[in-house]
């Protein structure tokens, strides 16, 4: 899932200063499981938008609102009823939420309130790990099921640098290297000789490398 | 503000804090009327929401009184709401407001006379720091449209 964390009060307190009247939209997807922008939160950050304008002597009008999906139009469009009493819309969705939005509604200010972060895992309650990179050309399946462009500090794909110690990584020594969890995963799979096959220089323009990425399936278009 | 007597908001867990306050009303101790009493099945209960609410509707103060740690009746309802306590008070210190007008308590059931200090002791404490910045504000709007 995309995860997210809610940008400091002070950055969101800024950007809606000038408008009395607040649209702020919750998504239900991956924002509500890591606990960044889901219903919960939205109420929360209300409340707290709220507190600041009472200790200010000023109202505000905050009309709250959470979509199944913020990036999806057909749920987007929910939002038809609310938009013409609201001054600017305070997104507590990811990235693509707030541009769904945005190009939706063209004609009102969209705010982010949270700072979209990676692709993750839950590793525990409350603990969300970087798993994946979107590198649009996945290895899984030549590395055990443990992502050398993800985990890697360097996104080497032939084996640790000279920066592994004690099977943890030279930036932090809370960081596994990716490489040895690949090596004892194919060991453990009896599935050396993978270790053993070189991969070549890998092309990055899935990867972004090539300008935005799209994906278009003519079979679904309408 | 002259005669200021704080409302507080105290939300109190039914195995611990709220039995305690059942057993200083028993052995007749004294704990000020300011403290409005919620009873909570456990402070695990108590959502970061509740407080927020609590301040937004006009509370000067608000407690979370829980279990002792490690005697939580649902194992660790205590310890979330803890975190819970620091997670508005950390929204608190952001919009600029004392976080000393919130407070994580732990004590047993048995401790009324516990019950009864921290009552007067928070009391005091938010009687200190004047009323919320929310009734500060109001005060003086009122103020100005009596002149």
């Amino acid at each position: 899932m995309i995860t997210a964390e809610q940008k400091p009060l002070k950055e969101i307190i800024e950007y809606i200063s000038p408008y009395d009247r607040i649209l702020l939209v919750g998504c239900n997807e991956c924002v509500t499981v890591c606990a960044a922008g889901g219903r919960k939160e939205v109420g929360l950050l209300a409340s707290a938008l709220n507190l600041n304008c009472l200790k200010q002597g000023r109202t505000i009008d905050i009309k709250e609102i959470t979509l199944e999906r913020q990036c999806d139009p057909e749920y987007v469009e929910e939002l038809v009823s609310e938009i013409d009493r609201a001054d600017a819309i305070l997104s507590m969705a990811c990235g693509c939420g707030v541009q769904t939005i945005a190009e939706r509604y063209k004609e009102k200010p969209v705010f982010p309130a949270v700072n979209t972060k990676f692709m993750g895992a839950s590793v525990s309650q409350g603990i969300w790990a970087e798993r994946c990179q979107g590198c649009g050309d996945c290895l899984l399946g030549i590395t055990g099921g443990i992502c050398p462009v993800a985990r890697c500090s360097k996104h080497l794909l032939n084996g640790p640098c000279g920066g592994t110690s004690n099977g943890m990584c030279e930036i932090d020594p809370d960081v596994d290297c990716a490489w040895r969890l690949i090596w004892e995963r194919l060991k453990a799979l009896g599935m050396e000789k993978r270790y053993e096959e070189i991969m070549e220089a890998k092309d990055w323009r899935p990867a972004g490398g090539g300008g935005p990425r799209k994906i278009v399936r003519e079979d679904l278009s309408l | 503000m002259e005669n200021f007597e704080p409302e507080i908001v105290a939300f109190c867990c039914h195995y611990c804090a709220y039995t305690a306050a059942d057993m200083a009303g028993s052995k007749h101790i004294y704990y000020p009327a300011n403290v409005k009493i919620i009873r909570v099945p456990c402070t695990g209960k108590v959502d970061t929401i509740h407080i927020m609410k609590a301040f937004e509707k006009g509370a000067d103060g608000v407690y979370v009184a829980g279990c002792l740690e490690g005697d939580c009746h649902f194992k660790n309802g205590n310890t979330r709401a803890k975190y819970r306590v620091e997670q508005v008070q950390n929204i608190l210190k952001d919009l600029g407001w004392e976080i000393e007008r919130l407070e994580m308590i732990n004590m047993s059931a048995g401790m009324g006379e516990r019950f009864a200090s921290t009552a007067l002791e928070f009391t005091k404490k938010i009687k200190q720091l004047g009323p919320s910045p929310i009734k500060i504000i109001n005060t003086e709007k009122h103020q100005q449209v009596a002149d």
